[in-house]
């Protein structure tokens, strides 16, 4: 188990928990008592410190190395019939974004996620969950799949941003984006987004035009990361407290303003405590709006969907 | 992403400025340095005589050499910036907005307006880099998803002149979901069945290259533009490497594909109008 800073006296409280349940195995001492007090103790300091957590904070979380990825997300939901399928038809496959057919409750759905790495060797493999356009374009193939063939889309987000590199230049970061948002806008069939991480900027919206956009409690969506941000208008990486403060980057800052339509609750302490719990909260989300948006008639559907994001946006007029 | 540096650089003289360029006044090229009266220069598109360089002009030049007798009708003029997140960095937003206005006398970041070109009808859309980098914010997409609903309407081809270093920062996720909101409103004029031509200019990078940008039924740009997603700077700093000569130019962005032509700003208004006689014939 890993901790972040803020999170030391939980840290704390385990490690005592783990001391005394090892003593009560070798003395063979019933320790049930005081298991039970310090397991309350932990739910009290996790209710605590994760009560009020700041922004940055939730960024924090939102890293965490034990938070769980796309694919755990996926073989659970689809009760392990997840077949991921690979490619953009053009240039290759891209690993950092993946996505297949599963079968939930009977219905088959498409899902596509940013994917990280697991380990050192696994997030080389996955770039970190940042996407080159092949991985845009192998996102916007396989939905046009599941369009053809009237099944449900849902896409789990979870980047640090779309890759900057040359090769990513070359063959149209920006247009694969563009192109993205462009026919998400106007798919025929029900698209669920569920930020379930980082949601940074336009590498998350590249797959992030949904019906319904949701964000699980400890995430961010932004424009920037607070980094970037600090290193921008503060000019220094100092500042990304603040700047992930000025940036209402939270699922309730989000929410308020009207951004996302949803915030799915996490286990207390975050994703990674209870990833059973998380998991299942999940597909009975997606199973509840999957379930509600297939009554909508198609073009009412497309309507919507469109209507919601053109008004997105705060001007003065007059 | 890197408006800041620019803005130091004076790029953002006013446009009335340049405009009104009084006689005996003279602009030096700062790519081969050459001097030019300032009348002649803004006779020939603002681009030098010698060397072709394209100065970075604002909506009311781009309208001036568009518009059929400089007629057109400015359209949602009166639409300016909220401060959704009452955004403070070094500088409060709302600062800021007041100040760009002063320097730049422009309200926002983007102009529109429907006037005839070659004869044509056409509602355009015309960044101005002089605001604040030209960066999309609400406005910016407010009004581009207007003047599609205009164009709709009115039944006009739609041109947008991009001019932007990107996101809006002081407007966080609001001006990321502007990308979403101008991408969606682009399919309703797609399924108008209305010809959209994306003219991209010197900058165009970040959201505006990963949305509108490069959404058109014709990309065409300004000769050695730079337009990319992420900025050279970035790029730089992810693979520790110098950069390949030419990377992220308008030329470079041809040879990969992903524009359709470079049009000179000098042939910007005849070449506009073969482009809009074969759409409609
Ligand atoms: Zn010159």
């Amino acid at each position: 188990m890993n901790f972040l800073d803020f999170e030391k006296p939980i840290q704390e409280l385990i490690e005592e928990l783990e001391k005394v349940k090892k003593s009560g195995e070798k003395t063979k001492v019933d320790v049930s008592k005081t298991v039970s007090e310090i397991e309350t103790k932990i739910a009290e300091a996790r209710k605590d410190i994760y009560g009020k957590l700041t922004a940055w904070q939730r960024v924090q979380v939102s890293r965490h190395p034990d938070r769980p990825y796309s694919l755990a997300y996926i073989d659970y939901i689809t009760n392990g019939s997840f077949m991921e399928l690979h490619g953009d038809r053009t240039v290759k496959d891209d690993k950092a974004i993946v996505g297949g057919f599963g079968e939930v409750n009977g219905k088959t759905m498409m899902f596509i996620g940013h994917q990280k790495g697991i380990n050192t060797k696994m997030r080389q493999l996955r770039n970190f969950g940042m996407a080159n356009p092949e991985g845009y374009r192998k996102a916007l193939r396989l939905m046009k799949l599941a369009e053809k063939f009237n099944k449900p889309i849902v896409t789990l987000i979870d980047t640090p941003g779309a890759f900057p590199g040359i090769e990513a230049e070359e063959r149209g970061q920006g247009e694969a984006i563009a192109r993205n948002l462009f026919e998400m806008a106007k798919l025929k069939v029900p698209v669920i987004c569920i930020i379930i991480g980082e949601g940074a900027s336009g590498g998350a919206l590249g797959i992030g035009i949904g019906d319904k956009v949701l964000m699980l409690e400890y995430t961010w969506y932004s424009v920037i990361s607070p980094e970037s941000c600090s290193s921008i208008l503060w000019r220094s990486w100092e500042h990304k407290e603040k700047a992930a403060e000025a940036l209402k980057l939270t699922p309730n800052d989000m929410f308020g303003n009207k951004l996302i339509d949803g915030i799915v609750p996490e286990p207390l302490g975050g994703a990674h405590v209870n990833q059973q719990e998380i998991f299942e909260t999940v597909k009975q989300t997606i199973l509840k709006h999957i379930g509600e948006l297939s009554k909508l008639p198609t073009a009412e559907l497309i309507k919507q969907r469109i209507d919601k994001f053109c008004a997105m946006g705060v001007v003065n007029e007059g | 992403m890197s408006w800041f540096k620019r803005i130091k650089d004076g790029i953002t003289t006013s446009t009335k400025e340049k405009k009104e360029t009084p006689e005996g006044l003279w602009y030096k090229c700062p790519s081969c340095k050459k001097i030019t009266p300032a009348e002649d220069h803004a006779k020939i598109a603002w681009v030098c005589p010698n060397c072709n360089y394209h100065e970075r002009i604002g909506s009311h030049e781009y309208f001036h050499l568009l518009f059929d007798g400089d007629n057109f009708t400015e359209l949602f003029s009166n639409i300016t910036a909220g401060d959704p997140l009452k955004f403070v960095d070094t500088k409060k937003y709302a600062d800021r907005l007041v100040e760009s206005q002063k320097k730049s006398e422009l309200k926002d970041a983007i102009r529109c307006a429907h006037g005839q070109v070659g004869g044509y009808d056409l509602t355009v859309a015309c960044m101005d880099f002089g605001f604040i980098g030209g960066s999309m914010g609400s406005v910016v997409g407010e009004k581009i998803s207007r003047a599609i609903d205009y164009a709709i309407e009115q039944k006009t081809p739609f041109m947008i002149i991009s001019k932007s270093g990107g996101a809006r920062m002081m407007e966080a996720a609001f001006s990321l979901m502007q990308m979403a909101k101008t991408s969606a409103k682009l399919t309703l004029l797609a399924d108008a069945g209305l010809p959209y031509i994306s003219y991209l200019t010197d900058p165009t990078t970040g959201g505006v290259t990963a949305s509108y940008a490069m959404l058109g039924d014709l990309n065409v740009s300004e000769p050695e533009a730079l337009i990319g997603f992420a900025g050279p700077r970035v790029v730089k700093e992810t693979i520790k490497k110098d950069l390949p000569k030419g990377f992220q130019t308008a030329e470079f962005v041809l040879e990969h594909g992903f524009l359709d032509k470079i049009i000179d700003r000098k042939e910007l208004k005849p070449k506009m109008t073969q482009l809009l006689g074969f759409f409609k014939h």
